[in-house]
């Protein structure tokens, strides 16, 4: 029995839960304190909920994303949510991962995120993050790069889209609201997908 | 009948205004609220806005009224995951004065088509 995907989703929860304060804090000044406490909440649920076996990896990322979507609570529930469920339908049936299935995972979820939250990149808000990190995955590993080099990339280009955040006035979300005040703020969902990235990283470059 | 829920982050809010609604609506028995998490933390659950969704449906539809942002995010996952298997519509309406006015109008047997568009005709009225 593999319990890879399980034990991956574990440490994200464990780097989520980490960085619970961070998360909130940057939630504080730019919305209502709470994304560190709706992710860790949100991620606990999932621990405790999914299969350790990875028999059908599809099943365990829909079974994530349908447990983020009624525990976390906040805006990044139905959009995690819906990024990890729209995972689950790649990988549906798979009990293996390979490079190309991770590029179509974080496209996938990418489409979901900005269907169910209609923002585009340059909104200040976890696309900034993810949308840059997709391509240079995606470049990296058509030119022949290993899955860990390119996702070295990614979290680079991730780390870049949160600087850039702090650069922007966030137009979707409840920061949206705050107008100018929220330019010079980094955005927390940008910073937790970003922590996500990092965390699949590390797990795979230890394997 | 026509269905409602009501979606928000707080209970105490959903609550609040299924009470208020059903004094202009007595005897309706619509009207579903979800509301915080299920532990009563703030905030929003797509899986208990699809339970109210169908709990609320007697077969002739319902209309959503959301408050805020993600409450609305919620609420169209939740119809998402319905997959079309009940006719239901979130209100461009605010969220208390809709309530009331889709109360009063499903509870006298409006249609479907009907109840949404006099619910969202709340959404402009000047309020002095
Ligand atoms: N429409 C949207 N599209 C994409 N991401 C969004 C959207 N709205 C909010 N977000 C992300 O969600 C994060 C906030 O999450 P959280 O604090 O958990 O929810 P809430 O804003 O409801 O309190 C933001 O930092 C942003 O990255
Ligand atoms: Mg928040």
């Amino acid at each position: 029995m593999s319990t890879k995907v399980y034990d991956c989703i574990s440490r994200i929860g464990d780097t989520i839960e980490e960085n619970k304060d961070f998360l909130t804090d940057l939630d504080r000044e730019i919305g209502d304190a709470d994304h560190g406490v709706n992710m860790a909440r949100g991620f606990h649920a999932v621990v405790e909920k999914i299969p350790k076996d990875d028999g059908n990896i599809g099943a365990v990322l829909k079974k994530t994303g349908m447990t983020l979507l009624s525990t976390v609570g906040g805006a990044s529930g139905p959009l995690y949510g819906t990024a990890y469920m729209e995972a689950g339908k790649v990988m549906a049936g798979k009990t293996e991962m390979t490079a190309e299935d991770f590029s179509a995972i974080l496209k996938a979820a990418i489409a979901g995120i900005q269907k169910r939250g209609k923002a585009v990149r340059g909104e200040k808000t976890m696309l900034d993050a993810l949308i840059p990190a997709s391509e240079i995955f995606d470049e990296k590993i058509a030119g022949g790069s290993d899955i860990v080099t390119a996702l070295n990339a990614a979290c680079e280009e991730a780390e870049k889209g949160i600087e850039y955040t702090k650069t922007i006035r966030a137009t979707k979300g409840r920061a949206s609201y705050l107008g100018d005040r929220s330019i010079g703020h980094q955005d927390p969902g940008a910073t937790s997908a970003t922590l996500t990235l990092e965390t699949i990283r590390d797990f795979l470059k230890e394997e | 009948m026509v269905g409602i829920v009501i979606v928000s982050h707080s209970p105490k809010i959903a609550e609040g205004i299924r009470d208020l609604a059903l004094e202009m609506a007595q005897g309706y028995e619509g009207l579903y609220c979800a509301a915080g998490l299920e532990d009563g933390t703030i905030g929003t659950d797509a899986v208990r806005i699809m339970e109210a969704i169908q709990d609320a449906d007697a077969g002739d539809g319902v209309v959503v009224l959301a408050d805020l942002g993600s409450g609305i995010m919620s609420a169209e996952m939740a119809i998402d995951m319905l997959d079309g298997s009940v006719k239901v519509q979130i209100a461009d309406a605010p969220i208390v004065e809709g309530a009331i006015l889709a109360a009063v109008e499903a509870s006298a047997g409006g249609t479907f088509e009907h109840v949404l568009e006099e619910t969202e005709k709340t959404r402009g009225l000047s309020k002095l």
